[in-house]
């Protein structure tokens, strides 16, 4: 078995209405050198082991497909030895 | 004969089913699992509530259910598509319509009567309606927060596809969500399927605050 970990975060550019409420809370605690804060979410997917190349094929088609919608989302797939 | 589509969540079909029955209409719940329409479907309705729990993104998960694929051959083939609130969230996510859905601006869930100015009749659901007539309609959702690119919106704009924009009592634009320009509903380029996150059939009797949905039901009617 193998650990595919999946981040998924709002494309640069797509207000993250999350994150502008994070934001200002952690502001009101008092920690002033945030500037801004995106709030994602992670996959972890427990695999039978392949090669590399087949397992980033088939987590991208899935996250293309169903784990992230590409209009507003982008996403990072990180394969953990 | 109207079809209106019921997964695990949803919890508007019942509403939807009784304002077209008033209209005179003959409906059937079509279970999710099902892989077929009937062979008598007029309109697909796909209705409000909370498919799958919104779990990963809302109508993410029912984009995959064996009706889906039936729905989008229907449409595909010019068959008429209703989308309703989680519906509109599901017909996005099965990429008949354009666009997608994030939280609303204030991360609030938003229930509430709310005006809407009909930006383009020239299309089957709002043909008995006026250009810029305002209505009355419920809002009910935390995800409807429409996001398009600009390039996506030029191209809504040029094909008449934005249909309905939230607004005040007077007209004017006035955003609960945060959805681009004000947008509330949307329709495909070829204007057979269409998606609004209001909910015109809770809209249908004076006794609950408003008829303004009867007339825009009915424009699918012969």
């Amino acid at each position: 078995m193998i650990k595919v970990v999946v981040n998924i975060s709002l494309k640069f550019g797509v207000l993250d209405p999350q994150g502008k409420a994070v934001n200002h809370a952690l502001h009101t605690m008092g920690f002033d050198s945030i500037k801004s804060v995106r709030v994602g979410k992670q996959i972890v997917l427990d695999m039978q082991d392949d090669t590399d190349e087949n397992i980033l094929k088939n987590v991208t088609l899935m996250c293309e497909s169903l784990l992230a919608n590409t209009v507003i989302e982008d996403y990072t797939i990180e394969i953990v030895r | 004969m109207i079809a209106i589509l019921q997964f695990a969540g949803t919890n508007c079909e019942y509403d939807t089913k009784y304002a077209f029955e008033k209209l005179g209409q003959k409906c059937e719940l079509i279970w999710h699992k099902n892989d077929k329409l009937p062979e008598n479907t007029d309109l697909v309705v796909v209705p409000g509530g909370f498919s799958y729990g919104d779990y990963l993104r809302s109508g993410a998960i029912a984009r995959f259910s064996p009706i889906m694929k039936e729905v989008v051959k229907f449409a595909n083939s010019g068959g008429n598509v209703l989308g309703i609130c989680n519906g509109f969230q599901i017909l996005v996510e099965s990429h008949l319509l354009p666009g997608a859905m994030k939280r609303n601006d204030n991360l609030h869930f938003i229930s509430k009567f709310h005006k809407l100015k009909v930006v383009s009749n020239n299309n089957k659901f709002l043909r008995l309606l006026s250009n810029n007539e305002i209505l009355n309609i419920p809002i009910a959702h935390a995800e409807g927060n429409f996001y398009i690119n600009e390039d996506g919106l030029k191209e809504l704009y040029d094909n008449e596809q934005v249909i309905l924009k939230y607004c005040d009592d007077n007209g004017c634009e006035l955003n609960p969500n945060g959805a681009t320009d004000s947008i509330a509903g949307v329709c495909n380029k070829t204007k057979n399927v269409f998606g609004l996150m209001p909910h015109p059939e809770r809209a249908i009797d004076n006794e609950i605050g408003s008829i303004d949905g009867i007339n825009m039901l009915k424009g699918f009617l012969n």
